[in-house]
């Protein structure tokens, strides 16, 4: 199954490149805040149950694909 | 003293940690490549270096901290052997949870390069015990991912066990936001483990410590390392 696994930083944890692209919007006159920038992981996980398919991205998210100290993840099967 | 320098594809400092080690300090210094299994017989220090690992795909230092030679590096650690990791080598150091916290990039977003000021918070590690509480010392840093972060529950843990050994400062030593050249929390440059045996900082010691290069000011931890 197709699973798609969105890594962002943590609220408080300071997004420097959200922060330029923020300011880069302002200047073309968008009205916009509270931008930040994650990563878009997409897979194919071999399974058919949803429920067996989001364990498995998960226990990807906790052995290398998101760095707890920093960054939270929502997994999503397509 | 033994001293092993894993390389990995994309390290860019392992010569100057051998240079560092093997040239100017005289010790019995072998590179090993993250292949390997097995660290040299009695390795005393492992000095992880700094560059690139991996193109610092993923997070700095994630895909580094998974390579076959880090098991025996965490094993050397759990025995209470040294370590140390400089720029990218503490990055790794996080990512494989031998520190705690994560290194994030820069407050500026820029890559930077500079001489900088250390203050030596802790003087009785194996990596500062030729230096004094207090004293300072001038070293580059060269990185855009400095930016030492951690939990406030954590930071505020760290601090209380005396877990930061060195903090950025002006030449006088002055702490203060001024002085805090990528963001790092508390002006943190280096810390350590639990144990006192694995530091890692951002800063490079290995590039300040011969005089035909212009810059000794981190010799103060490779005396500390032979004494």
């Amino acid at each position: 199954m197709k699973v798609r696994v969105s890594v962002q930083l943590k609220p408080g944890i300071l997004d420097p490149q959200g922060k330029a692209v923020e300011q880069g919007l302002h200047g073309f006159g968008f009205e916009v805040e509270h931008v930040r920038i994650g990563r878009l992981i997409e897979m194919d996980v071999p399974g058919s149950d949803p429920a067996d398919v989001t364990a498995k991205a998960l226990a990807m998210c906790e052995k290398l694909l998101v760095n707890p100290v920093m960054e939270k993840a929502s997994i999503e099967v397509l | 003293m033994r001293v092993a320098v894993p390389v990995f594809p994309g390290s860019n400092c392992d010569h100057d940690a051998l240079h560092a080690c093997g040239t100017v300090m005289g010790w019995d210094t072998i590179p090993v490549w993250h292949q390997e299994t097995r660290l040299p017989e009695n390795t005393d220090l492992v000095f992880v270096p700094g560059g690139f690992s991996y193109g610092d795909y993923l997070r700095c230092g994630a895909i580094a901290a998974l390579a076959p030679i880090m098991a025996d590096i965490k094993r050397h650690a759990d025995n209470g052997g040294l370590v140390l990791g400089v720029c990218n080598g503490f990055q790794i150091l996080c990512e494989a949870h031998l520190l705690p916290g994560a290194l994030l990039r820069n407050e500026s977003l820029r890559f930077i390069h500079a001489d900088v000021h250390l203050r030596v918070e802790r003087a009785n590690l194996p990596f500062t015990r030729a230096m004094k509480a207090g004293e300072v010392f001038q070293v580059p840093i060269a990185h855009a991912e400095g930016n030492y972060t951690l939990d406030p529950a954590e930071l505020a843990d760290l601090e209380a066990r005396g877990g930061v050994a060195f903090r950025y400062c002006s030449s006088a030593g002055e702490i203060g936001a001024d002085h805090v050249p990528n963001g790092a929390m508390n002006g943190i440059a280096g810390i350590v483990n639990l144990r006192g045996n694995v530091l890692g900082m951002m800063p490079h010691p290995e590039r300040a410590m011969d005089p035909k290069l212009g810059a000794t000011g981190g010799l103060g931890v490779f005396k500390s390392l032979s004494s």
